[in-house]
Parts: structure tokens; sequence; C-alpha cells
């Protein structure tokens, strides 16, 4: 996104240091004010609800919480510690994070791969099959029938198995793998490697930072379901924690100053915050996103024949 | 793209045709490895497809699909639905709120990705803001639509508290019918625009520098380069983004209606997916509930196409 441009002799260089007042500046100076308020927009309310589920219930009644907590109580928090059935669902939801986020990168490199390779045969039909399930969705009810007939319901892998690959990611993934330099492979296989060898030996190494970025997408995305568990998910020891909170939410609507409520809802940002800690540092998301972004509008393009 | 050129890119450049007696004996674990995703898709994508004669069945939960009885009228399902008021009024808020996304929302992330890629001085700040954007994106409805609740509470939220201190009336974001359909569309935007966002900086980034540098020679000021340089580069890339959108006007999410609606503004708030999930698991009429889902995926797809179909007549490269 930098763009090195050759300056004009006696041109601005528009920095806030440049000593003149120039338009360039000015609009550096516009720029800059409009993305602090976009900024701002996103961060204040996370902040007061942070803050509101520090503060005491009469500060909140008294109408004095605006972004930073009054009378610092952190009773809210206790009671929801204390709460048996949530710290399952969040049990339950670490555990269900993890396995589907494994599953689900194990199928999408698998599907990727064969499809990422010019000499195979089929590549055409097969990605022609896979994306008709991208635009072709049968709808809720015969998924719903499906799961059951396969007597799914009500089932720890109900939650797991049916989200296993996203198009979207793998089609990012295949496209990651084809920007591969060909000569690469060439030479590996030259040396006797099968296929597998230049999986795991070649393409998966190289491609660090999209495997990073599509697990962190499965897992968010898993971590945020709750349709799925809407639909096929009845007994309470398997309430994964957005259903939880759903339910939870919803029953306190009513009692819009429950301390109760507004912690729980505080709950997933403290996951956030535990979750981003075991990420790939920002910078490294942020590339690997704007590589597969470029890559999936380019692949839409492109690279998916169809038909 | 004529025929001929599409087959020479589908069998690669300078490649002979590949046939199946041709797969060399190495190639077998390409096989191997696809047999499982594509055992996924055959279970959890195609056979559900199969089920979709439900919508011309009179199923019920005690037989199998395909035991149970054609209904007399094929059509039944689909003349009960469209004469359903329900169906009708779940049908119009469906579209008004994914035109309304479309409306209002499309353009944001474009504006924020070509704001991003002007602030040239404070990378760190820049930055920050980039994540900071893009972070509502990883929260979930359930999350956002519960602050919102409690930020647009009317009595102890955040906004009408400071509405109040300006002297302004309590606003009730979320009971009131057209100021939900406004919260529904800007917390929309609010979740996902950072985001989106990414998609047009990443096209941005590919456009080739000399021409900004033969645009500033020609004299443009940055107004005339984003107007002449910026937009039309990223031009694909917003006209497949639509594609994609207008594909998916009659496709709109579950969570999203459901967790912020409540019954104030059912008349609102109720779209086909809440309605399907409502008819169909609540009240267990699964044929109908089938019949309306067929009814919007094959909308969407009709959409899809002729969206595409559009842009190609157009000049634009299309999604395929």
């Amino acid at each position: 996104m930098e763009r090195n441009i050759m300056r004009l002799p006696g041109q601005r260089s528009g920095f806030p240091g440049s000593k003149k007042f120039s338009p360039n500046r000015v609009m550096n100076i516009i720029f800059l004010l409009i993305v602090f308020l976009l900024v701002l927009v996103c961060l204040l309310p996370m902040l007061n609800v942070a803050a509101t589920s520090l503060s005491s219930e009469l500060a909140i009644i008294n109408r004095q919480v605006y972004f930073w907590p009054v009378d610092i109580d952190f009773e809210a928090y206790k009671s929801v510690l204390r709460d048996v059935s949530m710290m399952r669902s969040l049990r339950l939801t670490a555990i269900l994070t993890v396995v589907s986020a494994a599953f689900s990168m194990l199928m999408t490199i698998l599907c990727a791969y064969p499809l990422s390779q010019e000499k195979f045969v089929g590549r055409g039909l097969f990605s022609t099959m896979i994306i008709i399930t991208m635009y072709f969705n049968p709808g809720m009810i015969p998924n719903y029938i499906n799961i059951k007939r396969l007597g799914l319901l009500d089932n720890f892998w109900v939650m797991v198995l049916p989200v296993g690959i996203s198009v979207f990611n793998m089609i990012i993934l295949k496209s990651f793998f084809q920007s591969i330099p060909q000569s690469l492979r060439e030479s590996a296989e030259i040396d006797g490697a099968s296929h597998w060898t230049i999986l795991t030996r070649i393409y998966l190494p190289l491609s660090k930072p999209a495997l990073a970025t599509l697990t962190l997408f499965y897992a968010v995305g898993r971590w945020n379901g709750f349709e799925d568990a809407r639909l096929y998910i009845s007994s309470r020891e398997l309430y994964p924690i957005q259903f939880k909170l759903y339910q939870i939410i919803n029953n306190l609507a009513a009692a819009e100053s429950n301390m109760e409520g507004v912690a729980v809802k505080m709950m997933p940002y403290t996951m956030q915050g535990l979750r981003n800690g075991s990420r790939p540092a920002d910078r490294s998301v942020l590339t690997s996103v704007n590589v597969g972004g470029m890559r999936t509008t380019d692949s839409f393009q492109r690279s998916m024949p169809m038909g | 793209m004529t025929k001929q050129q599409r087959r020479m890119v589908l069998s690669g450049p300078g490649l002979e045709k590949r046939r199946w007696w041709k797969i060399r004996k190495s190639d077998y674990a390409l096989y191997i490895m696809i047999f499982l995703p594509l055992l996924y898709f055959f279970i959890f994508k195609y056979i559900p497809m199969t089920d979709i004669v439900v919508s011309f069945k009179d199923y019920n939960m005690f037989q199998t699909v395909w035991s149970s009885p054609w209904a007399k009228d094929l059509l039944k399902y689909f003349k009960m639905a469209f004469s359903s008021k329900d169906f009708l009024r779940a049908l119009r808020n469906t579209i008004v709120l994914n035109f309304l996304d479309l409306l209002v929302g499309f353009p944001v992330p474009i504006m924020i990705a070509l704001l991003l890629n002007e602030v040239t001085v404070f990378k760190r700040f820049k930055r920050f803001a980039q994540t900071v954007l893009y972070m509502p994106h990883f929260l979930s409805w359930t999350i956002i639509s519960g602050m919102a609740m409690l930020v647009l509470a009317p009595e102890n939220g955040l906004v009408n508290i400071l509405l109040s201190r300006m002297g302004a009336k309590t606003i009730p974001f979320l009971s009131n019918k057209y100021l939900w359909i406004a919260t529904y569309v800007g917390l929309g935007i609010w979740q996902s625009a950072g985001y989106t966002a990414i998609v047009y900086l990443a096209a941005i980034a590919g456009i080739n520098p000399e021409l900004y540098e033969a645009a500033e020679m020609d004299g443009a000021g940055r107004l005339r380069k984003i107007w002449h340089v910026t937009l039309p580069g990223i031009r694909p890339t917003i006209v497949v983004m639509l594609i994609l959108n207008l594909g998916r006007i009659l496709n709109i999410s579950f969570e999203r209606p459901y967790t912020m609606g409540n019954y104030l503004v059912r008349d609102v708030s109720d779209v086909i997916s809440t309605y399907v999930y409502r008819v169909g698991i609540e009240s267990q009429q699964f044929s109908l509930a089938t019949a309306v889902g067929l009814f919007q995926s094959v909308v969407c797809v009709i959409f899809l196409v002729t969206a595409n179909i559009i842009c190609e007549r157009l000049g634009e490269r299309g999604i395929w």
C-alpha cells in the first residue's frame, strides 16, 4: 500500500512536519480525522460495555457510566464464574473449537492440494461440483432431515462434521498453493518425491501464513457459530457458548440493568482476549488476509473453471 | 471469453488434453487425498439436495422422504406459501433489509479502503485503525445484539444518556419498526465494513504505481488521482463484490435478524430464514418450509447468473 512516488521539485511532501501550509497537508489532516472518528465508532461501544460490566449496579441505574467503570465491582464476573452451566458451555466450546478447526483444516488441505495440481485429471469436474455447492444451498429443512437421518441430532459431532469445508476458504488455500512456483514441485518430483512428501515438505511449510489465517477463520466461525446449535442441539450439556449467551441475554432482556447479564455480555470479550493472545502476530494475520482477499477475488475471476 | 479460450484455460497452458487413461501412477495419491473431501460434499451437500423432493410430497416425521406420498397437487406447498400472509411478509422484509444493506452498506467499505489508502502519515496509527476497524467482524451476532440492547437501551443505554444530556428525546432504537430497520442496517455496517475493506485494500495494492506517477505528471491532485486511478483500478473487484451481493438478495443470514429481533418489531424483522425456522423446525411443517427454502435458493441462483451475464455484457469479467 505504500507508494514511492518521486516528488517533483518544489512540491510539498504533505507530512505534518512540513513547514508551509499546503493543500496536501490539509487533506492529510482531514483523512486522519475521519479515520479517527471511525475508530471511535468501533471502539466506544465496546468500551462502554466493558465499563458497564465493571461498574456497580447503582452507578448504572444513575446513568453515570460512560467509558470508564464507576465504583469498580467484580460481582458480575464472580456470578458468571459461579454459574456451572456457563462454565460447562465454555469448556465444551473451547474443545469444540479446537476439534472443529483441526478437522476443517485437514479436510481443506486434502481438498485444495489436488485441485491446485495442473495435471490432476478430473480437476475441472471436481471444482465445478464443489463450486455448485457454494451457490446452491438446498435450505435449512433438507439439511435438517439429512442430519436427522444420519443420526447426528443432538450429538457433539453435528457441530464439527457438517461445517467441515468452507468452499470459500478452500479456494483461498488452493490459490495460495497455485502461487507456489511449479519448479519447486518439479524438482522434488525428479528427486522421486511422492505427492504426500511434496505436500508435507514443500507446500505446507511454504503456506504457513495462509494456514494460520484459515485456522483462525475456522476457529472464529466455530466459536461464534449459533445457527447449527439452535437447529440441532437440544440437550443442555451440549449448548455451545453462543447459544447459552443468547438464552441468557434473551431472558434478561426484560430486566435491563441486571448485572449478571452485563457480565455475560462481556464474557466473550475476555475470551476474545485469551484467543488473541494465542493467535499469530496481528500483522502477519493482516498480511495473509490481504493475500487471501486478493487471491479470492482473483480466483473468482479466473482460476475456478465453471463448466 | 469465447468457448475456445475457456477450453484453453481449462486444459492449462500448452498441455495436451488430459484424459483419464493418461493418469500417471504417482497421481493416484491425489485421488486418495480428495476422497474424504468429496465424500464430505456428497454426504452433507449433495444428499440434502435430493431431500428437496419433500417440498412436493406430504412428508411427515414418521415416514422416510421416499416413502411418503406425493402431494395430490405437486405445487400444493408453493401455492400454500404464496397465499400465506406470513410468508409474503417475510419475503418483503428480506428484500427490503437486503436492499437497504446493499444500498447503504455497499459503498462504505470502498470508502474506508480509499480513506485508509490515503493515510500516508502516522503509519502506526494507520495499522492500529485497520485492526480496530476489522475487529467487529470477529464478534458473533449474539454478542453484537446483546451489546446493541445495552448501548441503545432507552433508559440506561449510552446513546440515549448522551442524547438526553444534549436535551434530545429518548430514541427507542430497537422497539420502533423503522428505527429497528435503521439499527439493523447500521449494525451490519458496523460489523462488516472494516473487514470487507481489506478486500478493496488488497485490490488497491495491486494497482501499478506508475499510473499514479503519470497522473501526477499530468497535474492531478489527490482527489483526482482517487477518481481517475484508484477507483478504475479496483473496478473489477467492485463489480465482483456487487454480483456476489446481488446474488444474495434473497439470502439472509439467520443469526442477525433472529438475535436482533423482538416481538415488538416482528412485523419488519421476520425474514425468510426465521420464517423457515419457525414453520419448519418449530411447527414441523417440513414440506411448506422446504418449498420456501427451494424458492429462495432458485431465485438466488437466477439472480446470480443474471447479474453475471449483465456484467459480462458491460465488459467486465464476472465471477466465472
